[in-house]
């Protein structure tokens, strides 16, 4: 693989619900390392572009490539176990269950048991661990405590170990700071650096801007499925089209 | 002023359930009594019945068994409404091989089960992907069709079916034949599903998506717990073949669809042992309602609609709550 193979090369990919273009010939390359944010108004098809990345949608037309490799259409589980792992924008964790043992499902995957090189070793171990690096307090044994009787920050975090938990090598977080106070997000942001620093790769689908910009190298604008804009966060926000789609246009 | 029951584990609960902590024969007991009941009492009563009862007991636990492989389907989120399908399957494999090549029913049995599991998978693969109703009309409609075929095919012995079949040496045997599978499936399956292996079949019922993104094939595990589910149905068909010494239409019939969800319905669904003894409740009662002639169905739907609305979650988890924990009325601001 030569330097100029993009880490996830998406080309010219559509996909419509019932004759409503959700996405429509958005492409875009993303390079090893890099922190992509993807931002727009609601309904303008940054989740349906999740979907499609990671299969659980197949696009009608358009190509996506992951490290050189044709993934379109790929089934979901597949598609994690060559290292993309998403998380999802509305939190459903296994309720009755402790936390810390949501996280048996990612840590019982294929992926894992490879990485590990064939055995799992003591998963509720690694599954304590990972909750501790997001920020669930051992002392207070949050981890013990069942889904369900937490709050969303926390199911949003746990939602987060569950990605980490795959080991991926890029990480799609659709909306992880939606529904979360400002010290909420300012405590999770410190993870997702983290994260940077070992490597990752990373999609950011957020409303969050300001947060965002901070963090993310590169921002691409969609609306009504359509690519409109994509660059640094502060030249994105000054093109013209971006700022019809937020707030709309005057003669309209 | 509100009130509001709170609900606290014993504490006994909390020690037994951490292996290294037992340290008394109260705790040891405590895990161990109520595991012991259905191992004494299904062997210990067997002797002691009388041939009519044993008959019942025979056909009760039948019931149980289906109601166990149908909650083993829907821990994975697979609806069923068709046990009859693999207890005609194993009951007509079982047959066929006993009445063309006289084998007996010491390895009609295990082909049946191992086969019957094998045969239905492949036969409900296709629909996998259905969920909920749609894949409960399927089960409801494949063991219909599939009497059909015997009728109009006239394969099988037809609508005379398979008669003159080998019987188990004795009616105790028999019974204890059936007691010995129950124990081993109902104890088996608890095992499973309380594994971590469990913990992701638990999960692709609760939310298959999240499972999916996990990166685990799910179709594949449902398809395991299909073999396992249909493999016991199917044991169920071959053992009901030898007693019955009839392999036939009838092994299709919709009885064996529908009283093991009623079974569960009663005893809790996602237990194994609610199922269990809801079959252990629903069959015996409908033998003793004999007595009361057409009557028999009125109070017989009547004590499932009275159970159902009384005791929604079912016996079982009513049983293991009220065992587990102690409640007590707190006042809420």
């Amino acid at each position: 693989m030569s330097d100029t193979t993009p880490l996830l090369k998406v080309s010219n990919v559509s996909k419509s619900f019932g004759g409503v273009a959700a996405v429509y010939a958005v492409s875009f390359k993303l390079n090893e390392g890099e922190l992509l944010g993807i931002i727009g108004p609601n309904g303008s098809g940054k989740t349906t572009l999740v979907n499609l990345i990671t299969g659980f949608v197949k696009p009608d037309k358009g190509k996506i490539e992951y490290s050189g490799k044709n993934i379109t259409g790929w089934a979901p589980y597949k598609i994690v176990s060559l290292g993309i792992a998403r998380t999802f924008q509305m939190v459903r964790p296994f309720y009755q269950l402790p936390a810390f043992k949501n996280l048996i499902v990612p840590l019982y995957s294929p992926r894992v048991k490879k990485l590990a090189g064939g055995k799992y070793g003591d998963r509720d171990a690694v599954a304590l661990d990972l909750l501790e690096e997001v920020g669930f307090e051992r002392d207070a044994h949050v981890s013990y405590k069942v889904a369900g009787s937490l709050p969303q920050g926390y199911l949003k975090r746990l939602e987060l170990a569950k990605n980490m938990a795959l080991r991926p090598d890029l990480v799609i977080l659709d909306e992880l700071f939606s529904g979360l106070s400002l010290a909420e997000v300012a405590s999770i942001v410190p993870i997702i650096e983290k994260l940077r620093f070992q490597g990752k790769t990373i999609i950011m689908i957020e409303h969050r801007l300001k947060e965002l910009f901070r963090i993310a190298d590169r921002v691409m604008v969609l609306n009504y499925g359509e690519k409109i804009a994509e660059g640094s966060g502060k030249a994105v926000m000054e093109s013209e089209s971006v700022k019809k789609a937020y707030l709309g246009s005057e003669t309209a | 002023m509100k009130r509001r029951k709170e609900r606290i584990d014993r504490g006994i609960k909390a020690r037994s359930e951490d292996i290294f902590a037992l340290s008394s024969y109260r705790e040891m007991l405590y895990l161990l009594v109520p595991r012991a009941i259905p191992v004494v009492g299904l062997l210990g009563a067997a002797p002691f019945l009388s041939p009519y009862w044993q008959e019942v007991f025979i056909s009760t636990a039948v019931y149980a068994l289906l109601a166990i492989s149908w909650d083993m389907l829907i821990s994975a989120g697979l609806v069923s409404l068709g046990q009859s399908l693999f207890y005609g399957i194993g009951s007509y494999i079982a047959g066929a091989l006993n009445y063309y090549w006289g084998w007996s029913p010491l390895f009609t049995l295990p082909v049946a089960t191992i086969g019957g599991g094998i045969l239905c998978t492949i036969m409900l693969l296709p629909v996998l992907r259905l969920r909920g109703i749609y894949f409960a009309m399927v089960t409801l409609v494949l063991p219909l069709m599939l009497m059909r075929l015997v009728e109009a095919t006239r394969i099988l012995g037809g609508t005379e079916g398979l008669t003159g079949l080998t019987p188990f040496p004795n009616p105790l045997m028999s019974l204890y034949v059936i007691q010995i599978a129950l124990l081993i499936a109902l104890f088996g399956f608890r095992r499973i599903i309380n594994s971590d292996y469990g913990l992701i079949v638990r999960g692709i019922s609760d939310n298959d998506r999240s499972v999916m993104s996990a990166g685990i094939n799910i179709y594949w595990y449902k398809t395991q717990v299909l073999f396992l589910g249909a493999s016991v149905g199917s044991f169920t068909g071959a053992f009901g073949t030898h007693v019955d010494m009839f392999a036939g239409m009838p092994g299709f019939a919709l009885d064996y669809a529908i009283m093991p969800v009623a079974a569960a319905v009663v005893g809790g669904m996602g237990t194994f042992a609610g199922p269990m003894i809801g079959a252990f409740i629903l069959v015996p009662l409908s033998e003793g309602l004999r007595a009361l002639g057409a009557l028999r169905i009125v109070f017989y739907g009547l004590f499932l609609v009275i159970f159902v609305v009384g005791l929604p979650e079912g016996l079982f988890s009513y049983m293991q709550r009220k065992y587990h924990q102690f409640e007590r009325w707190v006042h809420v601001e």
